[in-house]
């Protein structure tokens, strides 16, 4: 099959940017988006052109690097989908397809189609761990932690960080993100020694990278490639309202 | 109290403030809903007039109306920060987006449906609210105010009432969103209760929709035979 891409390039976060058409052809329909995007850096490097910059790691969809804009949506058309999951026989032969970074301020273009997410790694650093001291391992089952706290937990612990609720976002909200962070922590019993403080660290982490406010669109949750619930955004507000009022502690 | 101050000012607090102030007004609409529907009573509004004597005389009324102000003030003016914060997150926006594949076109428009509510209310509350409390209206037979010919006269002009269905068309719109969001935003989420809240918001949305619309569709109607 084959394609025009209209991609996104920009030398440098300075650089202004703007879109180039790439034609790539015959390409199989097994293969997966990203696989494309290396036919084309190929076909660029053979004709002394500089690649195309994007994010990649795993291309297995469970580590969160590759973002890409596709056609409007967030990791492309598919649902549940990390767009180095999303194979080339969902676009049409012959299509045009637009790819963009994702687009928030917190996360500003370093290259073409790549982003800063390190205000992802922020707001962790803020809060998303617990205190223990590290010794032998603990004897197994010495918490008791009930089947559906641990799958509730392990749902909200699925999230890979990969921006996308961020992107899809008309405000560029992290709550998806954030919330799913805290929750993971918030349903199991070790997480709930340092769980306000927690909330309150990493939510006032979130608005100081200038993320903006939930409007509960659920756009999130619906481009998702985990499926995190927005569940978990009223449990943060829940916790976060909590922190506030019924904590003595005062934040400095 | 920095730490109210912290709170009030983070986008979950201003959120809360909206939402509090926002389902605060949806209660009221109940009310001033049950009270506008006297005007079909077809008795020439003595019954109206009657009740909006009784709500303006009320103690309690009075000062639940400080409240009904504030959160007029407080709604509009934590969106117009949020939207502007919400704005300064994405400078560059997308070439193509597909929002309508993941979101309602209420909830992603509750801006433009709420500026539309506060141009609605500037006039609603300058013609009826300023008149009815301050201004010099007649008398009826029972010795009222006399507000239901104010309400007749106000809305022998088509336009107006035009104007009227379309603001409760786009509060039909801002509360279907509205009403469940602001739970939600309160933390109000819970697996049993959530579709308890999002049918009785769908139900009072409809309801406040085809009331609001049947008072100046009635005086249309009744214009037009």
């Amino acid at each position: 099959m084959n394609y025009t891409l209209k991609i996104w390039r920009q030398k440098n976060a300075a650089d202004s940017g703007s879109f180039v058409s790439y034609k790539v052809e015959n390409i199989d329909g097994e293969t997966s988006f990203l696989e494309m995007m290396d036919v084309l850096n190929q076909q660029l490097v053979t004709r002394g052109e500089e690649p195309v910059a994007y994010d990649h790691d795993c291309r297995e969809g469970v580590c969160g690097m590759c973002s890409m804009y596709i056609n409007g949506r967030a990791h492309g058309p598919n649902e549940l989908t990390t767009t180095c999951q999303l194979y080339m026989r969902h676009f049409k032969n012959g299509s045009t397809i637009i790819i963009e970074p994702w687009r928030a301020k917190p996360f500003p273009v370093i290259k073409d189609l790549m982003v800063d997410r390190s205000a992802f790694d922020r707001i962790q650093q803020a809060g998303a761990y617990i205190s223990m001291n590290a010794g032998s391992a603990p004897d197994a089952n010495n918490i008791m932690i009930s089947k559906e706290a641990a799958d509730a937990a392990f749902e909200a612990a699925e999230c890979i960080g990969c921006g996308a609720c961020v992107a899809a976002c008309k405000n560029s909200s992290a709550s998806l993100f954030v919330s799913a962070k805290l929750a993971q922590f918030a349903l199991l019993p070790q997480g709930q020694v340092e769980r306000y403080q927690r909330t309150l660290n990493m939510v006032q982490a979130m608005d100081a990278e200038g993320f903006g406010s939930c409007s509960n669109t659920s756009a999130c949750e619906a481009e998702c490639p985990k499926g995190i619930s927005v569940k978990h955004i009223a449990m943060m507000n829940r916790d976060y309202l909590k922190a506030t009022m019924c904590s003595e502690k005062v934040m400095s | 109290m920095s730490w109210t101050k912290d709170y009030f000012t983070s986008t979950i607090g201003r959120k809360f403030l909206m939402s509090i102030t926002g389902l605060f007004l949806v209660f009221f609409l109940i009310e001033h809903l049950a009270g506008n529907l006297l005007l079909l009573l077809g008795d020439h509004g003595l019954t109206f007039n009657a009740y909006s004597d009784t709500m303006a005389n009320n103690p309690i009324i009075r000062i639940v109306e400080i409240i009904l102000f504030l959160s007029l003030i407080i709604h509009p003016v934590q969106a117009l920060i949020l939207t502007q914060r919400n704005r300064g997150a994405r400078k560059t926006g997308y070439a193509v987006s597909k929002a309508g594949e993941t979101s309602s076109w209420a909830s992603r428009n509750m801006g433009i449906l709420g500026s539309i509510l506060f141009v609605f209310l500037v006039l609603h509350i300058a013609n009826f609210f300023v008149s009815a409390r301050f201004g010099d209206l007649g008398i009826d037979a029972n010795g009222n105010k006399d507000i239901y010919t104010k309400v007749v006269d106000s809305f022998s002009m088509a336009w107006y009432s035009l104007f009227y269905i379309f603001c409760f068309l786009a509060l039909g719109f801002h509360l279907i969103h509205g009403i469940l969001s602001g739970f939600k935003t309160l933390g109000l989420s819970h697996k049993k209760y959530l579709p308890v809240v999002k049918s009785i918001g769908i139900i009072l949305t409809v309801l406040f929709t085809i009331g609001f619309i049947s008072i100046p569709a009635y005086f249309l109607i009744n214009m037009i035979i």
